[in-house]
């Protein structure tokens, strides 16, 4: 047994201790989030793969490497538009490991059932992550159950870890951005979170809007295939695109600037943003990507995005630059400029 | 009429920027109220784009920033309470008390809930009548009718268990204080559009005269405001005082009469403390005596909570625009985002929140990032 870690001898002068217990906003993918992993679970787990803090882990094997990754959803609403917890769990863990550049091959998933869940709703739920595992190609080769009290969970918590494998002479990172660099997004942000929250709240909105979540492995695929440039690939979930750019512009010591004209929203997530008072940017996507590719083969990339029905919105929305490295700054729709920083923690709506 | 893309379009900002520029002959110092247009400002990077005589002081009409520490131990000290259930619009709940946010109550197993309005709350009262449902009822005029219309209801259905934690600020109060403050800078007002879709803006007429001070009422797209600042300059360069309304699709001269008269039924005027400001006098409402049973502050004996602000912040100086967020010297220091000292580093859109995300960063205008592939 290792000793319990002591809170006071963390060295950063911000640590958690403003918080001594754990709240919803570590959970948020912002700020609170990366601080519970830079100074708790980094210093205890240490190891080189760990540091990397990509979307998937890539260790070496006899000559191969994996990419490992995992994540657990505690979604709520269970079934939402365009989709429900099971798929969500099986697509996430499968584009956390495309964005390492890897095919996903095998996944694990535990289930945590609360007492009470009907099983007509868990049957529905497995069935959906059978069809999106049949549909990535990937399979689910073993898994766990339990079961706790009524009270003590949302209905069903699905953890999946997953596994792939890195093709030869691909190199693709969070810390492997580089001035000059151009940002690709895969098509319209915001759309899960908004599904979720409009549903979440009873908000009812004109045109409804439904999540985007989709297995992003095919199109990785094809990406890689017709361009050996593509130097960082992200999922932009939780905390949105603005956390997953200021993450590599840290990782990769860059900075990276967007244009808010040419990052593609939906008119329907657009004004429940608005009527929110919350940022797209911000906003979590369970179907889309982030490319960081070399200027000279940008085109090339986004005409292979283009043609996939995964990619038909992509877009270039910004560039890498050495100035203000570790930092995201937007090029407003009137055309002044504002940083965009991470949020603290869970992006709020505000009161007026 | 979408009434949002209409009011973002690049060209006709550009245009009433030239315009701006075009009539500006030296410096001017105009305070816009709201945060809303506080946060439209930053968001679209107006004040960036403005020509560098106009100053834009953001003043005192974010609610969250202004809510006294005072309300917020009590909020805290009540959300704690077990068999309650205090829901709160969703920015209220990162702001520090004297010790703990309300998410830390949460955290702690306090039931705090985020709603999206007052109403919500007084039907989880209905359908949880076992629980005492709290509502944080805080904000300018414009929040107003929804709250006093959350009493009123709650009443009406004869909810016992429903009660509200009252700390509603007036914005001509405020400016009054200002004004009348021997270190006064500001020259011009952009007066918050919501608040007088609510109230209507005859009441800044006399405002106007008394301290020949421009007044204009101001929307929240980047066009509604650089429209107003437009106004505003054009009065101050020809010597002028008056009250102009740049959003008259929102607001009218007498305002919405149906909420007015939801609001003087509910509520009462009363003394208000300000956070990082002090108290101004009839600047805020209390619940009306015959609302006394929905009084959270009477109901959960809460009205003996007495609190001190940070000795160190000047947040007061700076929500009237007498000191830059930079020049106070706990600014990034001891105050920071992640642990504010005071109400402006608090709110995204407080203003040494803002400084402080931009105050790291290096002038872009080197960067171009129009002549990409795609």
């Amino acid at each position: 047994m290792t000793n319990p870690i002591n809170i006071d001898e963390w060295t950063c002068p911000l640590p958690l201790r403003d918080h001594p217990a754990i709240v919803m906003g570590h959970g948020g993918g912002g700020k609170l989030s990366s601080e519970l992993v830079e100074h708790l679970f980094l210093p205890a787990f240490q190891n080189d793969m760990l540091a990397n803090l990509g979307d998937a882990s890539v260790v070496g094997l006899n000559g191969t490497r994996l990419a490992m990754s995992t994540d657990s959803y505690v979604i709520q609403p269970l079934f939402f538009p365009g989709g429900n917890i099971g798929e969500l769990a099986v697509h996430g863990t499968i584009n956390d490991i495309s964005m390492s550049g890897a095919s996903p091959l095998y996944l694990s998933c535990g289930f945590i059932l609360e007492e009470g869940l009907p099983l007509e709703q868990l049957g529905r739920i497995v069935d959906s992550m059978a069809a999106a595992a049949r549909s990535a190609g990937v399979q689910l080769i073993t898994g766990d159950t339990k079961v706790v009290d009524k009270g003590h969970g949302d209905g069903v918590y699905i953890n999946t870890t997953g596994i792939g494998l890195i093709p030869d002479g691909v190199t693709i990172g969070p810390d492997q951005a580089r001035p000059g660099d151009v940002v690709i997004a895969s098509g319209t942000i915001g759309d899960h979170g908004m599904a979720v929250m409009s549903v979440r709240e009873g908000l009812q909105f004109e045109t409804e809007i439904v999540s985007d979540t989709a297995a992003l492995n095919a199109l990785v695929a094809q990406m890689i295939n017709a361009s050996s440039q593509i130097h960082v690939l992200r999922d932009p979930t939780r905390g949105g695109v603005a956390s997953s750019l200021n993450e590599i512009a840290k990782a990769s010591r860059v900075g990276i600037v967007i244009d808010e004209n040419k990052v593609p929203v939906r008119p329907a997530v657009r004004s429940a943003c608005e009527f929110l008072g919350m940022d797209p940017l911000f906003v979590a996507n369970e179907g889309k990507l982030l490319a960081i590719v070399s200027e000279a083969e940008a085109e090339k990339v986004l005409a292979v995005m283009k043609a996939n029905p995964l990619g038909v919105d992509a877009a270039v929305i910004g560039r890498v630059v050495d100035t203000h490295p570790g930092m995201l700054v937007a090029k407003t729709g009137i055309g002044g400029t504002r940083v965009v920083a991470m949020q603290i923690g869970e992006q709020l709506p505000r009161i007026c | 009429m979408k009434y949002l893309s209409e009011f973002r379009d690049p060209e006709l900002a550009q245009k009433l920027f030239a315009e701006i520029r075009q009539i500006v002959t030296r410096p001017w110092a105009i305070m816009e109220v709201c945060g809303g247009q506080t946060h439209s400002i930053i968001r679209n990077g107006i004040d960036q784009l403005l020509p560098k005589e106009i100053e834009l002081i953001h003043g005192p009409g974010c609610p969250v920033c202004v809510t006294p520490l005072e309300i917020i131990d009590k909020a805290l000290a009540i959300a704690a309470r077990p068999g309650v259930v205090f829901c709160s619009f969703g920015d209220m709940l990162r702001v520090p008390g004297s010790e703990k946010d309300l998410f830390r109550i949460k955290s702690e197993g306090g039931d705090v809930r985020v709603v999206y309005s007052p109403l919500d709350a007084v039907n989880i009262a209905s359908e949880n009548p076992d629980k005492e449902v709290v509502f944080f009822g805080i904000g300018f005029e414009t929040t107003a009718p929804a709250n006093a219309m959350a009493v009123f209801q709650a009443k009406q259905r004869g909810l016992t268990n429903f009660s509200m934690l009252v700390s509603h600020v007036l914005v001509p109060p405020a400016i009054e204080a200002i004004m009348s403050s021997p270190v006064n800078r500001v020259q011009g007002f952009l007066a918050a559009g919501h608040v007088c879709s609510v109230m209507g803006y005859w009441q800044y007429e006399p405002l106007v005269q008394k301290y020949n001070v421009p007044i204009v009422v101001t929307g929240f797209e980047p066009l509604d405001v650089l429209q107003g600042i437009r106004l505003v300059v054009a009065q101050l360069e020809k010597g002028e005082a008056k009250i102009e309304n740049a959003y008259p699709r929102a607001v009218q001269h007498t305002g919405n009469g149906p909420a007015q008269k939801m609001i003087e039924d509910v509520f009462a005027v009363d003394d208000r403390t300000w956070r990082g400001i002090g108290m101004i006098p009839h600047s805020g409402w209390r619940l009306h005596d015959a609302y006394e049973a929905f009084d959270a502050e009477k109901k959960f004996s809460v009205t003996d909570i007495h609190t001190q602000e940070s000795a160190l912040c000047r947040s007061g100086e700076v929500l009237q625009g007498l000191i830059k967020p930079h020049e106070c010297a706990a600014f990034g220091k001891e105050c920071t985002p992640r642990k504010p000292l005071g109400a402006t580093m608090v709110s995204s859109e407080g203003a040494c929140a803002a400084y402080f995300n931009y105050g790291r960063f290096v002038a872009l205008d080197e960067v171009e990032v129009q002549n990409y592939p795609g």
